[in-house]
């Protein structure tokens, strides 16, 4: 069994309640961070974690801290990103339903080390149950002196609030988070100023992940080195993974940084291997914008070596033969799947979510979409996956914000690994409707490369 | 004006109101049209929708022009402007749901219900939509029933029917 720093007490009844959170250790680390240690000695062990930043773009969380500007006689805003909507991932979703106070705790902490007053949690308004969840706890952490004026004789003043939001996967990016904290629509702001420097109304702010915010808390309690020692190489510590799609026993998983995805998929530990007996087709690796693979990359990478759950390793050979671990949402697909309709479906959702603010987006968003539901339907021509994959190209890079590439990403990998199977679609448009492609040969293992002998 | 098929004015009671005044407290007091998301869902949960009187109501609460809340309130989806069926059955219709099956849930809705995305049952009770991504990916397909967004998991055609049943008996 792996270690689990986040996940450990989630099967003890009553974890959701105060009482049986504090039996289990809970809060342990406001007491450390309020009464032994300074905001700066705070930050200095989450940069010594290595922590990265859990909500897809792995940014060092206790570097993306000490950029915080700090002029004098203004306030300071934390706002916890819990705006999860990103395909695939429900990780946040998980954490704040069962274990909410290490949510808290951990904004206690983290509001302490940057100097806020007053934090919000930004949750997606779909989660009203938890929402309402989260209420509760935050009212039973007030009334028992975690929050409030004056925290443990310290001082220290903490008031913490869950804003709802409207429905809008665009939230789920930081200054477009903010916009809609502040009443407006989520159009995702120009970049610079970062909101370390113009955040919530135009004061420095940080932004972080539901899960980023939660290890801040074993972070504390056993210190930045430890922490720093579980995982591999650059990607530190524990990762929640949220699996779902065609595998036996689809939920949240929590690893250590390293594991073998061969293991993470297969293993009874995780997720039990493919449902019904079928065979692993394809898998995407880190929520519905990182780029899709066949099966035989996502277990090896190119050189025949393993492929692990890390950064790194999820990474390597870049786009061309890898992808990313993104916000960890882990989605298999069986042998009966039909790539062009999933990527069909994953463009109609980009579209659906574009702001609008940016031509390339909101017009590519929708023309891709177009252009997949006819080879999908059965009425595409091959010029169609070359359309497709220069409208892709011109939507990278060329928006305010990463939802453009997020849109282009999934597209572009599954023309770049599954093109015979859109071109199949289109040479059997009347067998494409009634059947699948198939597995083909994206299962083929991949041989280790031979090792170069020594002259 | 947003619609003109506006009906009666809607009128906020005094709880309402004094929910409202809870949620203004949370910010800054130069801040206060923070509060129009959660004050529109206040709105919602109270109407079942967002009427044009409401909204103008809420700007003028807040002290900002109804543009303001227009636009607020067209941008995000989970605003209806027009009104649903007591229960809205709203099921995920993104990618991972659907290699579970989220489509057929669809399709057996409205076979079940007689109508099509988007409208109201005869008898007031029900309507439902497909919607993108809810972030339950690994207890797919799901559906949530607003005004109160309880939550149904592994959803198959028979716990569908079983689900309309006892909201029709509840009813």
């Amino acid at each position: 069994m792996s270690r689990k720093l986040l996940l450990e007490h989630i099967n003890v009844p009553g974890i959701n309640t105060l009482e049986v959170y504090r039996q289990k250790g809970g809060y342990r680390a406001v007491e450390k961070a309020l009464k032994t240690l300074t905001p700066e000695e705070i930050v200095e062990e989450v940069k010594k974690s290595g922590l990265r930043g859990r909500g897809g773009a792995g940014f060092p969380t206790g570097m993306k801290w000490s950029f915080l500007a700090k002029p004098e006689g203004v306030a300071r805003y934390l706002v916890c990103n819990a705006d999860e909507s990103e395909p695939g991932t429900f990780k946040d979703r998980y954490l704040m339903t069962y274990i909410p106070h290490a949510l808290i705790e951990g904004m206690i902490v983290s509001s302490f080390a940057l100097g806020a007053k007053v934090s919000y949690i930004y949750v997606r308004g779909e989660m009203m149950p938890q929402i309402r969840i989260l209420e509760k706890a935050i009212a039973e952490a007030k009334a028992a002196g975690w929050l409030g004026k004056n925290i443990l004789g310290t001082g220290y003043d903490l008031e913490l609030y869950v804003q709802p939001g409207g429905g809008a996967y665009i939230c789920g990016e930081e200054t477009a988070l903010l916009e809609s904290l502040e009443g407006k629509r989520g159009n995702p702001r120009i970049k610079p100023p970062f909101p370390a420097i113009a955040g919530l109304y135009g004061c420095p702010t940080v932004v972080n992940n539901v899960e980023s915010i939660a290890a801040v808390v074993p972070i504390i309690n056993d210190g930045g080195d430890e922490y720093a020692k579980i995982g591999i190489g650059r990607s530190t510590g524990t990762k929640l993974i949220s699996a779902s799609g065609n595998l036996v026993k689809p939920g949240v998983y929590e690893i250590e940084l390293g594991l073998p995805v061969e293991e993470f998929i297969y293993s009874d530990e995780y997720c039990g291997g493919i449902a019904n007996g079928k065979r692993l087709k394809a898998t995407v690796a880190g929520g519905s914008s990182v780029p899709v693979l066949p099966a035989n990359l996502t277990l090896k990478l190119a050189n025949g070596e393993p492929r692990l759950m890390s950064y790194e390793s999820l990474s390597e050979g870049g786009f061309a033969t890898g992808t990313m671990l993104g916000s960890g949402g882990f989605i298999a697909f069986d042998e009966d799947q039909c790539i062009v309709r999933n990527t069909w479906n994953f463009s109609r959702f980009y579209h659906h979510e574009s702001c609008g603010q940016c031509s390339p987006c909101r017009e590519g968003t929708g023309w891709m979409e177009k252009v997949l539901h006819k080879i999908e339907h059965g009425h595409g021509t091959m010029e169609d996956v070359d359309l497709l994959w220069d409208i892709q190209r011109k939507i990278e890079g060329n928006t305010i914000c990463p939802l453009g590439d997020a849109a282009a990403w999934p597209v572009a990998s599954a023309i770049r690994h599954f093109r015979d199977e859109f071109e199949w679609h289109i040479k059997e448009p009347v067998k494409s409707q009634s059947q699948n492609y198939g597995i083909a040969n994206y299962a083929t293992p991949i041989e280790k490369a031979p090792v170069a002998e020594e002259k | 004006m947003l619609k003109v098929e506006e009906q009666t004015p809607v009128v906020f009671s005094s709880e309402l109101l004094a929910k409202f005044d809870d949620i203004k407290s949370r910010y800054p007091a130069d801040k206060s049209k923070s509060a129009l998301l959660p004050l529109l869902h206040l709105v919602q949960a109270e109407f079942l929708w967002v009427p044009t009187s409401a909204m103008d109501q809420v700007a003028e609460y807040l002290n900002i022009q109804p543009i303001e809340v227009y636009e607020v309130a067209t941008f995000y989806t989970m605003y209806f402007l027009k009104p649903q069926g007591k229960y809205a059955l709203e099921v995920c219709r993104t990618g991972p749901c659907c290699l579970v099956g989220a489509e057929k849930i669809l399709s057996h809705l409205e076979n079940k219900l007689g109508v099509k995305e988007g409208e109201v049952t005869a008898d007031g009770l029900f309507s439902f939509r497909g919607v993108e991504c809810l972030a339950a990916c690994g207890y797919g397909p799901v559906l949530q029933i607003s005004p109160e967004y309880t939550f149904y998991e592994n959803l198959t055609t028979e716990s569908v029917d079983k689900l309309i049943e006892d909201l029709k008996n509840k009813s």
